[in-house]
């Protein structure tokens, strides 16, 4: 028993030398000692990172992005790179898991010491891995639509924003004389958050909200939704299904006797991409809200369009989400060539203002919120699988993150 | 609960000294302390030397999954229990520790930063209250996580379910657990979790410096759990325990009872878990629910299997391992690193039944040993007159002649 008690003493004292190591610390009290880590611009090349999900749930989605970056990459590097410098891209696993994404985005800027990384898609993700950014003062492009109500100083929002997708579809529908919505969602930040908004939304604007039911990602049991959205007998149906269930529900929605005609569902997360996934014949005359389409007019998507097909095969569709990664590539680019310096300060400081002509048209950084101003645009999937443009906002909206401009939002955050 | 009717007194049997079982190489105490030593100096003198702040964070997690590793070792590779679910404890353990470092990075009287974004609420919710307090939200980390697995233990157990049952249970229980988390995004996070931790304990988490603090915090915790876990696996408790994991229906006709003693290792595991989780939420600087569903509770369990269940140091050395041919491999295939991991699970399974530890002799199975076979003999001869005497043959007799005496030999499935 002597040696019994001996190891508890060795493990007392274990515990006692780690305690008097923990008194070496600094105290959150003191002066903030985040040391930020330079990007390695030595060499005549320049380190970008890029954090998405090539394995798990959110590959299928994710992986479109990477291809995306990588096609911008190479297009800044033809053209003579950055500051005289080739983009090196560093590519990184996310694996569809949020701790994760925070392990490998310290990696991609201790280790790596990237100028910028681009990506991550999940809200969960994006929470995960701010931290990280923000304490190495380093910055993130994200290129999702996502819920709002964010606002870092060391990310670039160039997805849209609850105003510039979510709000202006609720417009559309309201402009269409719609007076009932009925709210379908996958449980997670988005979506919840997003019904929150169309909530307030329906309130102030004399729409009633029939119902609102939530099924966990990668559900695919939606007989008792849709039997309630049947029988709520709503005007249209919100949708903020994420990935797989989208199948399901709308195989569910069209074998209820349920169409576009009879209760059209506006899908805020259904990108060319998914379209294909779900089936044409399911889809056909539905809606959908985003910023780009692969059919929006213009040189500038014609070009990406063809790149991208030149690249990745004539059968791979270009959806929103891997414009707006091809745009946040190409608007870092602008920034560092702006600021004349890959610093991030200097980056940050030189963002404001600057334009790029990108697919969806003319898109500008807003240097306050570091959001990008977008163009709203409803649109119709088609028997083909493409989606075509029904309405638009006519000019890009400003972004508001905190939807501080609607009075009827002032409850929400 | 009743608590384990162990004879009191040890035999003074001369073949006892081979129930010291080859924990580490050569099994002596003084081997274990050497091995001890070794550990302790590769932990708190190699690591922080020889590697960036970085891979040290990485390791500091590492070793929290290893923590939930032991647990699993004693209760699945001593105890038998597929404890599919740890994932539940993991996460109550880093729930209660990062409710609280939320709440002192909010300050007094303030609320967390998602509650005012998506909570929309006026005041902090009542059962977060008292997260407020280092004083109840610490111990909460491993007796919350315990409660929850003697709660549930006391059930299951005494209504013998087991093996497969016992798994799919484990598994309903995380799969429950992330719901109700997903689903209560205003005060829970959602799928978001509690990110962005600042603090812990009034050091800033953002300084290197406290993140090697954290770092040896860690390591010290861990080896402490090293230590409890060879004390608990070479008692009097521990021989019990293997013995309910190689025959409950004997052990119940000695006299013991099967479902207190695995109660015993099911609670420790909990509370190793949930020390576990606690002290992740510094290292990673967050708890989500995706670090606490099946398919983590699935990895600790690999981890282990991957180690070596039955003996002290594989568990340990297989969740490190995992874990760290996740990181290495990512980094190198970012593309098609889960192949290789599969690959990797389905080598060592097929080739290394044992583990790693039997790789390097770490130790052997304990079924394997022939001398249990006389132990057992001997413990039968110690059953006290009255319990057990009227035991029938295995699979014969009703539940209803049975209960009484606790010796429900025929009643080996499950009753719900």
């Amino acid at each position: 028993m002597t040696s019994f008690r001996g190891r508890i003493l060795a493990g007392a004292l274990t515990l006692v030398a780690t305690a008097a190591l923990a008194a070496c610390g600094s105290k959150t009290t003191d002066a903030a000692s985040g040391t930020g880590v330079s990007a390695d611009v030595s060499g005549d090349t320049v380190k970008v990172g890029l954090l998405n999900s090539l394995s798990g749930t959110m590959a299928i989605s994710e992986v479109t992005v990477r291809d995306s970056i990588m096609l911008a990459v190479e297009e800044i590097n033809a053209a003579g790179g950055v500051l005289g410098k080739k983009i090196q891209p560093v590519s990184e696993d996310g694996a569809s898991d949020w701790p994760t994404f925070a392990e490998k985005a310290e990696k991609l800027i201790s280790q790596d010491r990237v100028a910028a990384v681009f990506g991550c898609w999940t809200s969960a993700s994006r929470k995960a891995v701010k931290p990280v950014f923000e304490r190495n003062k380093a910055l993130l492009f994200y290129p999702v639509q996502y819920e709002g109500l964010e606002q870092s100083p060391y990310i670039f929002y160039t997805g849209a924003t609850t105003n510039q997708q979510i709000v202006p579809g609720l417009d559309y529908l309201k402009a269409q004389g719609k007076k009932s919505v009925y709210l379908v969602g996958s449980d997670y930040v988005f979506p919840r958050t997003a019904n929150k908004i169309i909530k307030a939304y329906a309130e102030a604007n004399g729409m009633t909200v029939l119902g609102e039911d939530y099924a966990p990602l990668g559900s695919t049991e939606f007989g008792t939704i849709v039997n309630k959205v049947r029988s709520s007998k709503a005007d249209a149906v919100f949708n903020t299904l994420n990935g797989d269930s989208n199948v399901a529900f709308f195989k569910e929605y069209t074998s209820a006797g349920l169409t576009a005609e009879s209760m059209p569902v506006v899908s805020v997360s259904i990108a060319e991409e998914e379209v294909k996934g779900i089936g044409t014949q399911y889809l056909t005359g539905q809606l959908t809200a985003w910023n780009y389409y692969q059919t929006t007019p213009g040189a500038a998507n014609e070009k990406f369009v063809a790149a991208y097909k030149a690249k990745y095969g004539a059968e791979k569709p270009t959806s929103d989400p891997m414009e707006a990664a091809y745009v946040a590539v190409h608007l870092w680019k602008a920034m560092v060539e702006k600021a004349g310096s890959f610093d991030v300060e200097q980056v940050r400081a030189a963002a404001g203002g600057i334009t790029f002509e990108a697919p969806e048209g003319t898109v500008t950084v807003d240097g306050p919120t570091q959001h990008i101003a977008k163009t709203a645009r409803i649109g119709r999937i088609g028997a083909d699988g493409l989606i075509t443009e029904v309405w638009n906002s006519g000019q890009p909206i400003t972004p508001d993150p905190y939807l501080k401009s609607y009075p009827w939002a002032s409850g929400l955050s | 609960m009743s608590t384990v009717t162990a004879p009191t007194g040890r035999t003074p049997d001369p073949a006892a000294g081979g129930r010291r079982r080859n924990l580490l190489p050569g099994a002596g105490p003084a081997r274990a302390a050497a091995g001890f030593a070794l550990g302790a100096a590769l932990l708190f003198a190699v690591a922080p030397l020889a590697l960036s702040d970085f891979r040290l964070s990485l390791l500091a997690k590492y070793l929290c999954l290893a923590m939930v590793a032991i647990g699993i070792g004693i209760a699945w590779g001593r105890g038998g229990m597929l404890t599919l679910g740890q994932g539940v404890f993991f996460g109550l353990g880093g729930y209660a520790m990062a409710m609280h470092l939320k709440l002192a990075d909010a300050g007094p009287g303030e609320l967390p930063d998602f509650m005012q974004l998506y909570g929309q609420l006026d005041e902090l919710p009542w059962w977060w209250r008292p997260f407020a307090s280092p004083w109840f939200a610490l111990p909460a980390t491993v007796l919350l996580p315990m409660a929850v697995a003697f709660g549930l233990g006391s059930l299951v157990f005494r209504r013998k379910v087991r093996g497969a049952y016992f798994a799919i249970l484990s598994q309903a229980l995380a799969m429950a657990m992330v719901i109700l988390l997903v689903g209560q995004q205003g005060t829970t996070g959602g799928t978001n979790g509690l990110t962005d931790i600042q603090g812990f304990f009034g050091y800033a988490l953002t300084d290197p410096v406290n993140q090697r603090m954290v770092y040896f915090v860690i390591a010290g915790t861990l080896l402490a759990l090293l230590l409890l876990a060879r004390q608990l696996i070479q008692s009097r408790y521990g021989e019990l325990l293997v013995a309910v994991r190689d025959g409950e229906e004997r052990v119940r006709f000695l006299g013991y009872d099967p479902a207190s003693v695995k109660l015993v290792a099911y609670v420790v595991a909990a509370g190793m878990a949930g020390l576990a989780g606690a002290l992740f939420v510094p290292a990673v600087g967050i708890i989500s629910p995706a670090m606490i569903g099946i398919v983590p509770s699935i990895e600790f369990v690999i981890g282990v299997a991957v180690g070596g269940r039955a003996t002290l140091l594989g568990p340990v050395l297989g969740a490190v391992a995992v874990a760290w041919a996740k990181t290495a491999l990512s980094e190198r295939f970012p593309g098609g690193w889960t192949y290789l991991q599969g690959l990797m699970f389905v080598l060592v399974v097929a080739f290394l039944p044992g583990g790693l530890a039997a790789l390097v002799g770490l130790g052997r199975q304990r079924g394997d040993d022939p001398d249990r076979r006389r132990w057992w003999r001997r413990r039968r001869r110690q059953v006290p007159a009255g319990v057990g005497t009227t035991v029938p043959v295995e699979g014969a007799g009703t539940p209803e002649a049975t209960d009484g005496a606790g010796l429900a030999g025929a009643r080996t499935g499950v009753t719900a």
